[in-house]
């Protein structure tokens, strides 16, 4: 595909917004909804959370206002989009008794086409990341697929760090190399912030085209790589996701997990907030006459005790073997079972743990026991 | 339970309580028709003036054991019940009323009533799984009258019913609110609560009042830790988590030195 870049303003990111919903998707944009941002429904730069910028940091999250015109002064939502394409609560089936009849009901999987506008590029490898998990073996999730195989992607790279993110470090950002149907990046010097555009797919082009975008000034591509250059020199966290996959089996007896699961409330907000963990649960439901029955599907969380539970009790029945499965997974295991880590840096994990553990701090503790362990090993 | 084609018999008692619990049953108002055909009602003395002897396939019971005549006849309940579920934070940890089990009841009594010897009381409210082997407890002040249809509805199919014992948070979460703790600095005790409300509480901006008691695992130390860096002062923490459930030993131990007896 030829690489195109285009000039907009925002009546253009409007009219991209407008063409998408006169092709029926449900555009989703972050929002200012209680306090936080969401991925809601928008139908245009209105609902954008121009003015607003976050302030994030372990277990603190707090809208602060900007004095700006951008519309992108922000960072992530409070959760990724596996709220949309992932559903938190699916019916799977339903069925009815019916004279003696077992009768299963039509129960279309929730489809829709949904476009997202300002995906950050941590959220975007976080798709690639499920992807792989829900659609990329032989038994793939159906539902999944029926939301994710249309949607359509409106990504905006990162020219600031917020001091959780990590994404430099992980690879996945602060610029977003693919994955993207349309690229953006903002610049609000003056009144108006203008966006740089670019295409990622044809998809993404031909709605650029149809817009009427401009060519982009040939100096914007070089700044754009400059802006996210700086973002990503910025970001004080990091995570070295290489080190996990060794670090993880040596580590298992380490006393460092002892004193997470002090702090740790086995709560499942990292999980809930995270835009890769993917588990569900499943739970029948009957009605009292005994004549109707449905299947629910949703979220689970490894921090629960029932995520284990097998005949006679759960194999992690304590807080502290639950964080070490959940961190060994993500950082580790994940590799050797999808080829990635699961972690993509967006930091949700440390700003929305109600006690603000904090994964990379976590990661970086139980490396140090490690080095410390072994230079013991040398000594003796 | 009802294999043999027979209705599951369903009784009702009521001990230390303000009778909130079993209201919920006769709250379900859509469901109470199917509820009535499906299982006998053989005890239920704020519902029916029908007193059916036992035994009884289930006993809901409300309230917290506060007197010797509760205490014998808590016995007696059980010995008729094949199943036995509490209902409500009295039956689970206490109550309200068990904030009395630091205090001096004699005093109170002395201090509350013009004739005191009228009243013979125990010194402490405590839940009625210290008295006897409890089968399932549904939470809640009061309980929430969809886990209630749940366990009929389970029970009657023979199949497992849905109560997870998880925190809140799972619950709000996947409701897609904002986390009031996190972004506005509430104190919430949903972290360290069981899950089963619908996340009333912080779907209203307001943070969980703890009413459906610890979760599994509830690391109450923790959080009460996190209520001191969010500025609460000591006994504002204390009040929080000794409230409906305050008896109950993970949220009492945060307080308690002492190791569990």
């Amino acid at each position: 595909m030829r690489k195109k870049s285009y000039r907009l303003d925002e009546k253009g990111l409007d009219a991209l917004i407008a063409h998408l919903r006169e092709q029926g998707y449900q555009v989703y944009g972050p929002k200012v909804e209680d306090a936080a941002l969401h991925w809601r429904p928008i139908t245009g730069c209105a609902d954008l959370p121009r003015g607003w910028t976050q302030e994030l940091a372990p277990g603190r999250a707090r809208l602060e206002p900007d004095n700006s015109a951008a519309l992108f002064h922000h960072w992530t939502c409070a959760e990724g989009l596996k709220a949309v394409l992932h559903l938190p609560l699916v019916r799977i089936m339903a069925a009815r008794r019916d004279n003696g009849w077992f009768r299963i009901l039509d129960n279309p999987p929730p489809a829709a086409r949904c476009a997202f506008v300002g995906v950050r590029p941590c959220d975007l490898a976080a798709l690639a990341v499920l992807d792989r998990v829900l659609l990329g073996d032989r038994y793939a999730d159906d539902i999944y697929r029926a939301r994710r195989q249309g949607a359509f992607l409106i990504a905006i790279h990162c020219q600031r760090s917020a001091p959780t993110c990590f994404c430099a470090s992980m690879g996945s950002g602060p610029r977003a190399r693919s994955g993207f149907d349309i690229a953006l990046s903002e610049f609000a010097e003056g009144d108006a912030p203008e966006y740089f555009a670019e295409a990622g797919s044809p998809a993404g082009m031909d709605l650029l085209e149809a817009c009427g975008a401009a060519p982009a000034p040939p100096d914007w591509s070089r700044a754009v790589e400059e802006g996210c250059a700086r973002a990503a020199a910025a970001q004080t966290r990091r995570l070295d996701a290489h080190a996990a996959p060794q670090l993880i089996d040596a580590l298992f007896d380490s006393p460092h997990w002892d004193h997470v699961a002090k702090r740790c409330l086995a709560c499942g907000n990292c999980t809930s907030v995270c835009p890769t963990c993917f588990c569900v649960n499943y739970e029948d439901r009957t009605s009292i006459d005994g004549r109707e029955a449905e299947r629910w599907r949703l979220w689970d969380s490894c921090f629960t005790q029932s995520f284990t539970y097998i005949h006679g009790g759960s194999v992690r029945s304590s807080v502290k073997a639950r964080y070490r499965h959940w961190l060994s997974h993500k950082l580790g295991r994940w590799q050797a079972q999808f080829g990635t880590p699961g972690c993509t840096g967006c930091g949700r994990c440390i700003v929305w743990c109600p006690v603000g553990i904090d994964i990379t701090e976590e990661f970086r503790q139980l490396q140090l026991s490690a080095a410390a362990a072994a230079s013991f090993a040398t000594k003796d | 339970m009802s294999s043999n084609g027979t209705r599951p018999r369903i009784a009702v008692f009521k001990f230390a309580s303000c009778d909130g619990c079993q209201l919920s049953l006769l709250d379900a108002e859509d469901e109470l028709l199917a509820v009535a055909e499906a299982v006998e009602i053989a005890y239920f003395p704020e519902a029916s003036r029908r007193m059916a002897k036992g035994p009884y396939d289930i006993a809901l019971v409300e309230g917290s054991i506060t007197t010797h005549h509760d205490a014998e006849a808590i016995q007696r309940i059980r010995r008729q019940a094949k199943t036995l579920v509490t209902i409500g934070a009295c039956a689970t940890a206490g109550g309200i009323q068990a904030l009395r089990n630091w205090h001096d009841t004699a005093e109170w009594v002395r201090l509350v009533y013009a004739k005191p010897d009228f009243i013979s009381t125990l010194k402490t409210s405590t839940p009625i799984a210290e008295h006897v082997p409890v089968d399932l407890e549904l939470r809640g002040c009061p309980i929430n009258k969809h886990q209630l249809i749940e366990l009929i509805s389970a029970t009657l199919a023979g199949r497992k019913p849905n109560i997870p014992t998880y925190s809140l948070c799972l619950e709000c979460k996947r409701r897609g609110n904002t986390c009031i703790m996190v972004a506005g600095g509430v104190p919430c005790l949903g972290p360290a609560t069981q899950a089963g409300c619908g996340a009333i509480c912080p779907s209203m901006n307001r943070g969980c009042y703890g009413c459906f008691g610890p979760m599994e695992n509830s690391n109450a130390h923790s959080l009460a830790s996190q209520f001191r860096v969010l500025g609460c002062a000591r006994d504002e923490v204390e009040r929080a988590f000794r409230s409906y459930n305050g008896w109950a030993w993970p949220f009492r131990r945060v307080f308690e030195e002492v190791p569990r007896s």
